[in-house]
């Protein structure tokens, strides 16, 4: 995708443009890309000309949507080729005549058009053992430092677009490794119970061994395309495959762990 | 308009490359530089000469290619005659270290992961592997081996500080013709600093020792030393892949000045 910056000639017109759109239309038999031509004004993003190719073109195009302000995580969509929100991306990022593909999530089987079945992820979040606290404070609290919340609260701003699911090509290029590889927002969820100071689970064997943490290669994608700038592969993915070293590569934080068992 | 039919089944799209931007360029990017500074870095190991810049041209200074200098094939470079039945080039001796650092650095394994074995080239773009089990298997099993390389490289930016403070030594010549040595400061004394520097940067930067300081823990607020060296190496972590570049880019051109230097091609200018 060519992007450019806001202030381009495409948002300084005032009045109805065209775009060319290909939107992918299909389902689980198989599908193509269709072209609209479609108009859009100043300050719309490309959720609204699908919108407006639904009102006006094409009435049985499947699109999921919901809050269009870039927190149900909905209208994830391949726009250019690259996972994004379809409700955060302005038109104004295009140059004006270019083409604009519209395709759905290659990772996941599509139902129709747009809307492809994720349900892969919720089976993956059923495998991951929740919360486990230790017991209250003798005056029947929990106290967190608010630098240990920080850590994990980076986590909890997932939106669960799945498009860090959709991007990683573990699952993305190797439909088979969807048996035995969670995949980046799943990691990402061991790794907030993992840091948490009040949970008591255990879930670097889960992880390594049934969640396919040792299939991530670190190449960043996941990161790239999350929409709520989460470090997913800095700050969860690489301190999860370090927890891992620390426990079945690493003599030294062995032998240290060893020690504090015999204290 | 593109055209493209699914087969019945799977009921994802084919695999096809959307993607209109220049997504080709990093990975090219990426690959030409780490292909050039392999080339250059092999070259240096097997020219062994020229790699100390001595008396004959009145300074004090070893390329970081072969520092530390263990072999007496350094000469007055050496550093610690520790193996002197050595009959190869000594920098054969010392880069595996920073190599093995290099290689398994979880940056490094992002950019040619995605430069030479396209797994994937860029985001969204297909790969054209067959197969993939990632890390799990050997060899690449052998990337958890980054925490060694980071025990064993962590003294190498040290070592170099100081090489650059013996660079400080300039030699001067008498009128009664004997060599006299005096503190000073060369440009190649700052540049042997700014580069021990930059690789001491780029060492502490790792994730592997941002997890050591404080990552591994669950409550950093029980260890406020821990914590507080957590959130400086995060800092540094934040900027690890520019400095992985940086600190790349610099040893090879310390390791140029010296043999510049050293061959008498270049004089080196003293500041004082």
């Amino acid at each position: 995708m060519t992007d450019v910056s806001t202030d381009s000639p495409r948002s300084a017109s005032k009045g109805p443009d065209m775009v060319n759109m290909q939107v992918w239309r299909g389902d689980a038999s198989g599908g193509d890309f269709k072209l609209y031509e479609v108009e859009y004004r100043e300050g719309e993003v490309v959720l609204d000309v699908i919108h407006r190719i639904q009102a006006t073109q094409a009435n049985d195009l499947g699109v999921r949507w919901n809050c269009k302000a870039g927190k149900c995580g909905s209208c994830s969509a391949e726009i250019n080729g690259l996972p994004r929100l379809m409700c955060m991306t302005r038109m104004s990022t295009f140059e004006p005549g270019q083409d604009i593909t519209v395709a759905p999530m290659k990772t996941f089987p599509v139902m129709k058009d747009l809307v492809t079945d994720v349900s892969f992820n919720y089976e993956m979040a059923k495998r991951i053992p929740a919360f486990q606290p230790k017991p209250k404070d003798a005056d029947g609290k929990r106290r967190m430092a608010q630098r240990d919340v920080e850590r994990s609260q980076e986590f909890r701003k997932c939106i669960e677009c799945f498009m860090c699911q959709n991007v990683c090509h573990v699952i993305r290029d190797h439909d088979e490794n969807k048996v035995h590889f969670a995949g980046p927002r799943f990691l990402m969820r061991i790794a907030e119970l993992e840091m948490h100071p009040h949970d008591t689970g255990d879930r670097i064997p889960l992880a390594r061994e049934e969640l396919g943490l040792p299939y991530c290669n670190i190449t960043k994608c996941c990161t790239e395309v999350c929409p709520e700038h989460i470090h997913i592969t800095d700050n969860a993915l690489i301190p999860m495959k370090e927890r891992v070293v620390d426990r079945y590569f690493d003599p030294i934080t062995r032998l240290g762990r060893a020690i504090r068992r015999k204290r | 308009m593109a055209v493209t039919t699914v087969q019945a089944g799977r009921g994802t799209r084919p695999a096809q490359n959307l993607r209109v931007d220049r997504w080709w360029l990093q990975p090219a990017l990426t690959a030409a530089g780490l292909t050039a500074f392999v080339i250059y870095s092999t070259w240096s190991t097997f020219t062994p000469h020229d790699y100390f810049a001595g008396a004959t041209v009145g300074r004090d200074y070893l390329s970081p290619f072969f520092s530390p200098c263990i072999t007496n094939r350094c000469g007055a470079g050496t550093t610690w005659h520790l193996v002197n039945w050595w009959p190869f080039s000594a920098a054969i001796l010392m880069l595996p270290f920073p190599l093995m650092f290099r290689g398994t650095c979880y940056y490094y394994r992002k950019a040619y992961y995605r430069s030479f074995w396209f797994s994937p080239p860029a985001c969204a773009v297909p790969e054209p592997h067959g197969k993939y089990t990632g890390e799990s298997r050997f060899p690449l099993l052998v990337q958890n081996l980054h925490r060694y390389a980071l025990y064993l490289v962590i003294p190498f930016p040290i070592i170099l500080l100081w090489e650059a403070w013996k660079g400080t030594h300039m030699i001067t010549v008498s009128a009664a013709g004997s060599l006299v040595t005096s503190r000073g400061l060369g440009l190649g004394t700052l540049i042997l600093f700014v580069n021990a520097l930059l690789l001491l940067t780029y060492t502490l930067s790792c994730h592997s020792c941002r997890h050591l300081c404080g990552g591994h823990l669950n409550a950093l607020s029980k260890g406020p030393t821990r914590y507080w060296l957590w959130k400086r190496v995060s800092f540094l972590n934040e900027h690890h892949m520019g400095l992985a570049w940086v600190s790349l880019v610099a040893v090879g051109l310390t390791d140029v000045y010296v043999r510049l230097v050293a061959s008498g091609a270049i004089h080196d200018p003293r500041f004082f």
